[in-house]
């Protein structure tokens, strides 16, 4: 891995906050089954089972979690697939 | 009913009459409902000569199609910003056509491989993840209705006006269960 070169750059308050990657956060709710869960993780993102249930269990545990990340676009691709797969999910930008 | 059982490519169980009538009936409930909302869809011209379709910008009022058909960011915050509010408005505008029509896609998959008077079904992988989505989003439809909580009882009081349809849902539940197990068990 190389190491960045610091440059000084002027950068607005606001252009950041627009660079900062979005997150997939899926929330917890009292019909979704823990299996289907863990299921729908593997499937969706590629996760192995050992991350796919971590994930679920901090979903169940922390009543949220942060299941992918990136782009708008990718995110919002991730959100809709989750809906499609009847998870609570929504989008956010990192904070 | 029995536990699903999978063989290679192929998911297999069987229902009877009674089972088969009730998950039918649920199912097309909550299908005619996905539709109604479709039909609500704004229509204009620009998406009839472009084949873009453009759904509702704000959530369904009824608590169940709202469930079915959640928002893009959490919007139950009182500090929601007016820019997450109308970025929500704007995404669900462009994606809630092709959800609904994920969701009627699957509960069409369920209903045509589901013998109405009961009997063996026979699913490919592809038909058995649909029938998991179409399960799964007739409990979020039932488990709205009875305000399922996280630490619901088998049974309810039997003055409860729930109670009965308590005993669906947790069969429900256990359907669906039973073929995630044998889907995610075959890998």
């Amino acid at each position: 891995m190389s190491t960045p070169v610091e440059r000084v750059e002027p950068v607005t308050a606001e252009f950041t906050a627009e660079d900062k990657p979005w997150q997939t956060i899926v929330w917890n709710d009292p019909v979704n089954l823990m299996s289907y869960v863990t299921y729908v993780f593997q499937k969706l993102f590629g996760y192995s089972r050992e991350q796919a249930t971590k994930l679920m269990l901090d979903v169940h545990h922390k009543g949220r979690a942060i299941v992918s990340s990136g782009s708008k676009e990718k995110v919002e691709g991730d959100v809709a697939k989750l809906h499609a797969a009847g998870l609570w999910a929504t989008m956010q930008h990192e904070s | 009913m029995i536990p699903w059982e999978r063989a290679g490519e192929t998911v297999m169980t069987k229902v009877d009459r009674q089972e088969s009538a009730v998950l039918r009936g649920l199912v097309q409930q909550m299908d005619e409902m996905l539709r109604s909302r479709i039909d609500e869809a704004p229509q204009d011209e620009l998406a009839t000569l472009t084949g873009m379709r453009t759904g509702p910008s704000t959530a369904p009022e009824d608590p169940i199609l709202s469930r079915l058909l959640p928002d893009f960011h959490r919007l139950d915050d009182e500090d929601t910003s007016k820019q997450d509010r109308d970025s929500a408005a704007a995404l669900r505008s462009l994606h809630e056509p092709e959800l609904l029509d994920l969701k009627t896609g699957v509960a069409g998959v369920l209903l045509d491989t589901c013998p109405p008077g009961g009997g063996l079904v026979k699913l490919s992988l592809e038909q058995a993840d649909a029938w998991l989505s179409a399960l799964n989003d007739v409990r979020l439809a039932l488990g709205t209705t009875l305000s399922v909580a996280e630490d619901m009882p088998d049974e309810l009081p039997d003055d409860d006006p729930r109670a009965p349809h308590l005993g669906v849902y947790h069969w429900l539940t256990w359907m669906q269960e039973s073929l995630v197990t044998a889907l995610a068990g075959g890998e």
